[in-house]
């Protein structure tokens, strides 16, 4: 059984800055990932329910407004709470040093900051994605 | 089989995981369709199809947007194309109605074509069962949208919904005429555009064309982004389920289909058995040599593979 | 500018020159790539000669400044007249705290204000929206009514400074604000200067701030280009915006191309919706984005500075010079700002504002060092500003005009990113205009791709980004950050609660009625939102109002 990562590329909240998201998009596909893209403005409630209906194995959200520290933990609850936390949760944007490791005690297992390479990320995935 | 037990009370995550297992992994997906297969049948399959910048996503969305106040069950399949390089996809059209993923009634999924061409995926038949199991009233089939020859979605919808938007160029009459013909609605996108009345009345003008029609598809004008006379469309959809039932044509299009489906299935068959059964002689390429070299003829060879797999 | 003969004989003695000098040091010594290339991946040649430049002709391509095509600048003296306006973009948390930072900027010598909003404020939602959770201050301040608008220019007078708003989908609403604010203070509406960025199409390709479908919001930029003519016309009443299209990835000369093709239909409505070219088009300005290439930035707003005053005269027929005048604002590029080693962006801002400055603005915005952090701390917004002065003061390139004029490379490059740009705007022409080829996706398509094809040079090292794929450090300094109030929405949502109680409810809901009236018909919105918001509606009312009647937008995402 060979699978297809399938990863949900997310922009939670107000922030249409999405040049992030779309570059992360085109490298996972390039990478061989089948990649859900919601486009912007979307809730966590929004997101958790896309990406069970499409059963990804994972989300990946970008956030550069500085709402990160509430929408993500969110993401997770949501995610706790319909017994799909074995979606792997990873983000990137604009994200301060110091917030990374309250975020990564909540569940997101990788915080990607502006100058990862996508190759680190696309390795990220297939490292930690269950097969 | 416990996913399908809860898929069966309405869980959305089970039902998910079926598709994936259908997707991925043949003997399990086969196992699925078994098991489920003495509760599909009831749903309408509507496929959504035309030429990119159509709109169709946006169409989709209104028409669910619509069944949804007559409180219909829903279930979206959306197919984008895999990238022959990386085998990987794009899958955007949820974008335009992700408005609908907190809905219960609603299940969109998303799936790339993984190399199959035709318009759908290689598995889209069978995830199309798995929302009629769960229970959907409707499930539309948005195709991928490029290329022309998406003609699969024929065999695989009992109405097939033609989306056309005007100023996409000389589309009509580069549409072949094969394609025109599987549209039994014809709906003219964006007709708030310039161009739009012209537009429906070269399909018309198509359609007059075409003899062998048994019912004259109707042309809708819609601005989909507008939610404009989206309720004719949904009356001419359900006209048209009327008419295919009453007709017994809905059953003969099915039988037909079902035709097809398993002769596809047979034929995936037989092409791996001949895959296992000449391995030992260096496979088919082995074969092509020799037609190569003209050692022998193409017809000798091929009772020589079918006397391998026992079937002469 | 050469005669025929001239040019023959330096295109012979280049030829000579490769073979006898050139040629021999290139075998001994290779150059150290194979290929040049600007930032936005165009091929530089060695060297450029007036061959390169034969076809300019300087009374119609160059000419003088203030004089068309306005190539050289759209003033005679440029800054030896008038330093450019500083304007540093700033806006967070609470309208007091902004305030705050506003009176610290002016007493440093910012001559401009430069107002962020927080997003939920650019999208037209108040405070309380389920939506606004956890955006509320964070990358502007929050706006909810007048009230917080009152204390946002408390004690600024509002006839002494020029105010810039960053704001598009709801800028009728804040620029109404911003009249009744000022009414309060004394001031009338005829005297206030400033800009409200009211760029819609740009926001559907590249920024994502947008509320309402093209054609309404198209209507609502009409209408404010009629209210203004007649009631604030020392305001520009849009700010038709490169930056946002550079920063999602754009080449320069798209850059060019999409923010002039929008220009172009932004004319077009208001010519369509019966208003004369001459009487809005002075008002219109421009917002460009300045990168890390010195000349190629420097070519890029000659070019654009051409390109619009030969489109506003040959193809709008305007009669008055200064609808043919492309002015414009500057913002040092974000995108171009690394989180590694944050003190070296202090030096790609100066190169980058260095290039505006060449380029002639006529306003700058410095970025701050810490900004691909967080938003920056007052220190690194004072060395921004700081930049900009050591450029007036110091640096001697404000003592003459268009000082690159004439260069060889400079002249060569502008002419060519004016007919990249132009073929951009030809194809968008046949398209159907900005906001069919929008619908389309061409013009996103087109940014992605180019985005994408710059993210793939920087992960193969082709291009080198100081810090980030070379001369890497791991020694990474910490950063003193600052921190926007978590309880900024929970203050908001109480001054809502206040505000609700305190104010004329029946007022509020008999204006709201009549705006929607206007929004229903034909009339000029503007004057419906005035009354609106001076009777204390919130954003989110009136433009919930608006969505009510025009719907929303919805994105055409191209990946």
């Amino acid at each position: 059984m060979s699978k297809t990562i399938r990863v949900l590329v997310a922009k939670p909240g107000l922030d249409g800055h999405d040049r992030g998201a779309k570059m992360i998009a085109r490298s996972l596909r390039d990478a061989g990932m089948e990649v859900i893209y919601t486009g912007l403005r979307q809730s966590p409630e929004q997101i958790v329910a896309a990406a069970i209906q499409e059963d990804v194995d994972v989300i990946g959200m970008s956030i550069l407004s500085g709402a990160h520290n509430h929408l993500f933990p969110k993401v997770i609850n949501l995610l706790k709470e319909q017994n799909a936390e074995d979606i792997l949760v990873i983000g990137g944007g604009v994200i301060p040093e110091e917030d990374i490791p309250k975020l990564k005690e909540m569940g997101v297992k990788a915080i990607f900051t502006p100058g990862t390479q996508t190759k680190d990320t696309v390795e990220f995935i297939k490292n930690n994605v269950k097969k | 089989m416990e996913l399908i037990n809860k898929m069966l009370e309405g869980d959305k995550r089970s039902c998910a995981k079926l598709i994936s297992i259908i997707e991925n992994d043949e003997k399990g997906g086969e196992k699925i369709v078994k098991e489920i297969y003495p509760m599909t049948g009831n749903a309408h399959v509507i496929g959504i199809t035309g030429p990119p910048g159509g709109g169709k996503s946006t169409l989709t969305d209104k028409l669910i947007k619509h069944l949804r106040k007559k409180d219909k069950k829903i279930g979206v399949i959306a197919v984008d194309p895999t990238s022959p390089f990386s085998g990987g996809a794009i899958l955007g059209d949820r974008i335009r109605m992700n408005d609908h993923a907190l809905d219960p009634d609603v299940f969109i999924r998303s799936m790339g074509t993984r190399g199959y061409l035709g318009g759908l995926s290689k598995q889209t038949r069978n995830a199309v069962k798995v929302l009629d199991a769960y229970g959907c009233d409707y499930i539309f089939i948005e195709t991928v949208g490029v290329g022309q020859s998406e003609v699969d979605i024929v065999k695989a919808a009992d109405t097939v919904v033609m989306v056309m938007v005007p100023g996409l160029g000389d589309d009509i009459q580069s549409i072949k005429a094969g394609i025109m013909e599987i549209g039994d609605i014809f709906a003219v996108n964006k007709s708030d555009l310039m161009g739009s009345q012209r537009t429906a009345t070269e399909i018309k003008m198509m359609l007059d064309l075409s003899e062998n029609l048994d019912r004259r598809p109707p042309v809708v004008m819609v601005t989909a982004n507008r939610n404009e006379n989206i309720d004719k469309l949904v009356e001419e959809i359900d006209a048209h389920i009327a008419y295919m039932e009453e007709t017994g044509n809905l059953e003969k299009r099915r039988r037909s289909n079902f035709e097809d489906e398993l002769l596809n299935l047979v034929e995936i068959e037989i092409k791996k058995l001949i895959k296992e059964k000449t391995e030992a002689d260096g496979g088919i390429k082995t074969y092509a040599h020799q037609l190569l070299s003209r050692d022998i003829d193409p017809y000798t060879i091929r009772d020589e593979i079918l006397e391998k797999i026992n079937l002469k | 500018m050469f005669d025929k003969e001239k040019i023959d004989q330096i295109s012979k003695s280049k030829k000579d020159w490769e073979e006898k000098t050139l040629d021999k040091v290139l075998s001994r010594f290779p150059e150290r790539q194979e290929e040049f290339k600007t930032g936005s991946g165009e091929k530089v040649e060695r060297l450029y000669t007036p061959e390169d430049i034969k076809d300019l002709d300087y009374m119609e391509d160059l000419g003088f400044p203030g004089e068309y095509p306005y190539t050289r600048g759209y003033q005679p003296t440029m800054h030896r007249g008038r330093l450019w306006t500083m304007r540093m973009y700033a806006g967070f948390a609470t309208a007091a705290e902004s305030n705050q930072r506003y009176k610290y900027l002016v007493e440093n010598g910012s001559t401009g204000l430069s107002v962020a909003f927080d997003l939920p404020t650019q999208i037209g939602y108040d405070s309380d929206h389920p939506l606004s959770e956890g955006e509320v201050g964070k990358v502007g301040v929050a706006i909810d009514s007048l009230k917080d608008m009152e204390i946002l220019f408390d004690g600024i007078p509002l006839d002494k400074v020029s105010t810039s708003m960053t704001i598009n989908a709801p800028a009728s609403a804040l620029l109404a604000m911003y009249i009744a604010v000022a009414e309060k203070q004394g001031v009338s509406a005829d005297k206030l200067r400033g800009t409200i960025q009211n760029d819609i199409l740009k926001e559907y390709v590249a920024r994502g701030t947008y509320i309402f479908p093209t054609e309404e919001s198209m209507r609502l930029i009409t209408d404010i280009f009629a209210y203004c003519s007649e009631n604030v016309p020392k305001w520009n009443t849009i700010s038709i915006s490169g930056y946002h299209i550079r920063e999602a990835g754009s080449t320069a000369a798209q850059e060019v191309g999409f923010t002039l093709a929008d220009g172009i239909a932004y004319v077009e409505a208001a010519i369509k919706a019966g208003l004369d070219v001459d009487s809005f088009a002075p008002r219109l300005s421009f917002f460009f984005n300045a990168h890390n290439d010195l000349f190629e930035e420097v070519s890029k707003f000659r070019a654009a500075r051409r390109l619009w005053a030969k489109i506003m005269k040959e193809r709008f027929g305007a009669k008055n010079p200064k609808s043919m005048m492309l002015k414009f604002h500057t913002q040092t590029g974000g995108s171009t700002l690394t989180a590694q080693q944050p003190d070296n962006n202090v030096v790609r801002v100066a190169i980058q504002a260095l290039s505006a400055v060449l380029g002639g603005t006529q306003s700058l915005h410095t970025n701050s060092r810490d900004e691909a952090l967080a938003l920056p701390t007052e220190d690194s917004v004072t060395i921004a500003l700081r930049t900009q002065q050591i450029l007036a003061n110091e640096s001697g390139v404000t003592n003459t005009v268009d000082p690159l004029a004439g260069s060889y490379y400079v002249e060569a490059k502008t002419k060519e990113i004016e007919d990249e740009a132009m073929k951009y705007i030809d194809k968008i022409d046949e398209l159907g205009g900005a906001p069919k080829a929008i619908d389309r996706g061409y013009i996103q398509q087109e940014i992605t791709d180019a985005a994408y094809d710059y993210l793939k040079a920087v992960e193969s090292n082709e291009v080198v980004v100081v810090g980030m794929n070379k001369y890497k450090s791991d020694k990474e300094p910490k950063q003193e950050l600052l921190k926007v109030d978590p309880e900024v929405g929970e203050m908001q949502k109480e001054r809502l609660i206040k505000l609700k109680s305190e104010r004329d409810n029946e007022a509020v809901k008999e204006k709201l009625e009549a705006l929607r009236k206007a929004c229903e018909g034909d009339d000029n919105v503007m004057p419906f939102i005035v009354e609106a918001v001076k009777e204390y509606a919130t954003l989110g009312e009136v433009c919930g109002v608006m969505r009510d009647v025009f719907g929303e937008y919805e994105q055409n995402v191209m990946l």
